[in-house]
């Protein structure tokens, strides 16, 4: 990995200037301080973007297993057992051991890729850079969340390697299931570990979303009012203030399942009769720990969604070479997404016993969420309007986002309704949903990012050709293994069912299954491409010769092709528009360094 | 062998794959590049064309295939169930067309203007009068869809009526249990501390809840739970161990089996076993109760049936059975050492020495 960061020339001049008017770094840099340890926000992001893509292959191939026996039930693989070993006697993936692989496949996606690969590899790379600030308000916080989020890595991993396997109650840890070892070997150490990795990942997060919020606010250049901030900026900060109102929620969460594991207390059990035992707890709630938990669930699923949200535009205006269609209005729906997103938590609870009147208030609220969301989509659409489109392998990422987008918020609406949810709650159905809406769409928008700010990180581009076949196999694909699965849904067929066969009703599916299976295995080996143009690409890749090879407006831009530690050579640029001036008054783009002209349109 | 022969074709196909993508890079910069990328914009916005009408025929394909495969929307086998059919209905309409509407837009949009030397991007940074109507229109189909859904909501949600017959149904790894109140009509009180399987007492039933008496109890492993066709019935539904879910995909219901806080819901079955038997032309036909929450190890397996079936059906079977009560007692006193006894003791004098011998 510190190789991979190696090769990042340092630009002379932009070292020595930086020390003559800035108050970091008196000491030499060593190999360690800069690409270890470093508190250069640039390395940061570099650093949560590999330890992501790491995850994203160890996640991702997760579901490649257990798809693998969704598809041929009755077909053995000797080679997981050769892996596996008591998990997959036989070559075939014990019960147990499925539902290790599903909870550790949504654990790692949704918190260490899409959260912390996601918003911490372009929080960290771009909100210095396009707010104009040396770096971030404090790049020992910064640094700090890194290794946060590291140690929790490791403590997650090493819960895979012992004697009990891992955490296997479902990325959501429903207690009472996850507080009992009795209930299920996963919830043995295994769920111990869950949950100090998780408690870890919670203080990085909250460094690293605090540290966002005040550069965001104090750290902007001069001119660089709020409203003149791309949209990316924006993103990041809605999704930083989210982050930090809810993962402390989850944390007391977790802590209280964590008493209730250990220490004898009763706050989510009661009434349990468990291995030809009653238990002496009572007076819990298991509901409580919903509540608890989809405080922070929803607000998570816009943490995942608004950065991917905000490069998509950025990546869509750029490439349109227009300006985003309606910036207040993005700004706008993004701040009441942000809102509703704390106001729906029991729209996954529809069906605990809610009291029906609450219900209702709840399918208000988000259906309501669906009016901003639809605000976005018509936004992008305009802005690809009379456009001049050039179709780079990010903005083909980026049109696709907003394919995803609308095809997962309109099943969204379904499951708001809780008239359907009754029956689609915890089928096929939301698994379809939220795959689209939240997976792909949000590695959408992070494979949007990587390849348009590629040459910004290393200087290089990655290859186009190889970008273009991620981007057509993985689309086609991601339609073709989630699109069918709301018609299992619709058949009642539950979420997290292993094997078929003994039911009536949920076993017509061989082939379909067969062919998702198949499916996955081909975008998956796509995605290992990806990795490849990656890795290839920092060393290999065409040299950027251009400072501004998009043409963009933005101040990222600005710097030199390989920016040092403190981003510009010279003075910070000041700021004198809005992000978004392409193709005004006849000129292809306007950065955002230029003043006003005197008989400059107005608009 | 089959597993490394599908990796030898990914890892070949990848390294034919890589040499051509690098190829394409030296040939860009041999031809120009600003040429050869505008060529590659002309092919990938065809793409993208292409992409819409192969999806758009794929949807429709998908359908066709898929369509026998699920519930039949509209044929629900309840009443409730007929209701959320109508709500799905209505929302795939609305949906539908917003579909087709946007994805559409999108790729024609992405195709149609893509670079070209002859236009300049247009200049068109908002619209208020747009952004009012994009804003509105949504909110205003939104409201209908909420105003439908609580409406049924309520409906469904709303109390059981007086005549419903009530079941309790109690999910546990990985197997449901399922109580009749008899003749009384209702359920005794229940304790958790007090189940004890091997003294006849699976539930935790409080024997001196006269209540229980008369309560029958049938566990899911030895038969299906029986309903009665066209008669409302509520069902009081719990959890042992962890929370599981009583999943009822042809009545489009489900509700969460809660340790420690019962749930309920009710529905009227409007369509026998017997009669679904020939409408799906399925003769291996049952209702399934499918575990919906993930409980453990067995979830996929947590599987128990239903059976709906006529008013003298239903009572000839009920009439079979023995309470649960009953059982226990024979299980304390066996019969054979009953009749053996010195004084043959009437029925209620035989309940009243049951509980004695409990106390
Ligand atoms: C139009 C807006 C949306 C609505 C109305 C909506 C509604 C819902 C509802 C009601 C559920 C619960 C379904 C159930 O468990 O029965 C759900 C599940 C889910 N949604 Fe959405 N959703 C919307 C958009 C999104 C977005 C934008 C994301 C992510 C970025 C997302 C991610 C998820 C996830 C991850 C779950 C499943 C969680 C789980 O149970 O494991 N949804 N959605
Ligand atoms: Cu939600
Ligand atoms: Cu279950």
């Amino acid at each position: 990995m510190s190789d991979a960061l190696h090769i990042q020339p340092e630009v002379g001049t932009s070292h020595g200037a930086h020390h003559d008017e800035h108050h970091v770094h008196h000491h030499k840099e060593t190999f360690i301080t800069k690409y270890i340890f470093s508190q250069d926000h640039k390395t940061i992001g570099k650093q949560f973007l590999i330890t992501g893509i790491i995850w994203a292959i160890i996640g991702g191939l997760f579901s490649v297993l257990f798809r693998l026996q969704l598809g041929f039930p009755d077909q053995t693989f000797p080679i997981l057992e050769t892996f596996f070993g008591k998990w997959a006697e036989g070559g075939r993936i014990k019960p147990e051991f499925y539902y290790a692989l599903v909870t550790m496949h949504g654990t790692v996606l949704v918190f260490f890729v899409l959260t912390a690969g996601l918003s911490g590899t372009f929080a960290n790379l771009l909100i210095p850079l396009q707010v104009g600030a040396r770096d971030m308000a404090s790049p020992l916080m910064n640094m700090l969340s890194y290794w946060f989020f590291f140690m929790a890595s490791v403590v997650m991993i090493a819960s895979m390697f012992i004697q009990t396997g891992p955490a296997a109650g479902g990325w959501t840890v429903y207690p009472p299931l996850s507080a009992l070892g009795e209930a299920s070997i996963g919830s043995k150490a295994g769920m111990d570990m869950w949950i100090i990795a998780m408690a870890l990942f919670v203080v990085s997060q909250l460094l690293a979303g605090l540290n966002y919020v005040s550069t965001i606010l104090n750290m902007r250049t001069k001119g660089m009012s709020m409203t003149r901030l791309p949209l990316t900026v924006w993103a990041l900060f809605f999704t930083a203030v989210l982050g930090i109102l809810s993962f402390p929620v989850l944390l007391s969460g977790l802590i209280l399942l964590l008493f209730d594991r250990n220490l004898g207390t009763s706050f989510y059990l009661s009434d349990i009769y468990i291995g030809g035992q009653a238990l002496p707890n009572e007076g819990g709630s298991a509901i409580l720990f919903q509540h608890l938990f989809w405080f922070l669930g929803h607000p998570e699923v816009y943490i995942i969604l608004l950065p991917a949200m905000g490069m998509v535009s950025e990546v869509l205006s750029v490439n349109s070479r227009k300006p985003i269609f309606g910036y207040m209005a993005m700004l706008g729906s993004m701040f009441a997404i942000c809102i509703l997103a704390f106001l729906v938590w029991a729209h996954h609870m529809f069906v605990t016993g809610l009291n029906p009147f609450l219900g209702s208030v709840f399918v208000l609220l988000t259906l309501l969420i669906a009016v901003p969301s639809a605000i976005k989509v018509f936004n992008w659409l305009t802005t690809l309007w009379r456009g001049n489109i050039r179709f780079t392998p990010a903005a083909l990422f980026g049109i696709g986002f907003v394919s995803l987008f609308i095809s997962g918020g309109l099943t969204g609406i379904f499951l708001g309704n809780s008239t359907i949810d009754i029956h689609l709650h915890d089928t096929m159905f939301v698994v379809a949903h939220f795959h689209i809406v939240m997976g792909v769409a949000s590695f959408f928008g992070m494979f949007a990012g990587v390849y348009h700010w590629f040459p910004k990180m290393y200087g290089r581009y990655m290859n186009n050709t190889l970008g273009y076949i991620h981007f057509w196999v993985t689309m086609i694909g991601a339609y073709l293994i989630f699109w069918p699965i709301h018609y299992q849904g619709l058949a009642g067929m539950p979420r997290r069912y292993l094997d078929k066969s003994v039911w009536v009703n949920f076993s017509q599916f061989h082939e379909l299954d067969k062919m998702i299976t198949v499916v996955s295995i081909i975008v998956f080996a796509v995605q290992l491409m990806f990795v490849f143009n990656f890795f290839y690409s920092i060393f290999k890749g065409r040299k950027v010769t251009t400072q501004n090879p998009w043409g963009a407006t933005t101040l990222e831009w600005t710097t030199p092709i390989n920016p040092g530690h403190g981003n510009w050579t010279g003075e910070i640029p000041e700021v004198h528009r809005w992000a978004y001036d392409y193709g005004k008054d006849g000129r292809e783009f306007i950065p955002q360094t230029e003043p006003v002209g005197a008989n400059e349109s107005k608009h | 062998m089959q597993t490394f022969f599908i990796i030898a074709i990914l890892v070949l196909g990848f390294l034919i794959t890589f040499q051509i993508a690098k190829a394409s890079e030296y040939v860009a910069v041999i031809r120009g590049e600003e040429k050869s990328r505008k060529q590659t914009n002309k092919i990938n916005a065809f793409l993208l064309l292409l992409f819409l009408i192969v999806g758009l025929i794929g949807v429709w394909y998908c359908n066709d295939r898929l369509a026998g495969k699920i519930l039949k929307i509209g044929e629900a086998s309840s009443d409730h169930g007929i209701l959320v059919d109508r709500m799905l209905k209505y929302t795939l309409i609305a949906t539908g067309v917003v579909f087709v509407i946007t994805q559409g837009l999108l790729f024609w949009y992405s195709f149609k203007y893509q670079e070209s030397d002859k236009r300049k991007a247009y200049y068109f940074p908002h619209d208020n009068k747009l952004e009012l109507i994009w804003t509105v229109v949504p909110a205003i189909v939104l409201t209908v869809l909420v105003g439908f859904g609580i409406v049924y909501w309520y409906r469904i949600t709303g109390p059981a009526p007086k005549e419903a017959m009530i079941v309790e149904i109690t999910g546990s790894q990985f197997k449901w249990e399922y109580r009749y109140p008899g003749a009384d009509k209702e359920l005794g009180k229940k304790y958790y501390k007090k189940i004890n399987p091997e003294e006849q007492n699976p539930l935790g039933q409080i024997w001196e809840d006269e209540f229980n008496h008369d309560d029958v109890y049938t566990s899911g492993q030895d038969e299906p739970l029986h309903l009665v066709v066209n008669r409302p019935v509520k069902l009081i539904i719990n959890a042992k161990d962890v929370i599981h879910d009583v999943g009822l995909a042809h009545f489009r219901l489900k509700m969460d089996a809660v340790p420690g806080t019962p749930t309920t819901m009710w529905f009227t079955p409007t369509k026998t076993t017997e009669q679904m038997k020939k409408e799906t032309g399925n003769p291996d036909f049952v209702y399934e109760i499918s575990c919906d929450q993930m409980c453990g190890a067995g979830h996929t397996s947590m599987r128990g049936t239903i059976v709906v079936e006529t008013q003298e059906a239903y009572d000839q079977w009920f009439a079979s059975k023995k309470s649960q009560y009953a059982m226990m007692l024979e299980a304390k006193n066996p019969p054979a050492a009953d009749s053996a006894g010195a004084k043959p003791a009437a029925p209620a004098a035989d309940t009243v020495k049951g509980l004695a011998q409990l106390k």
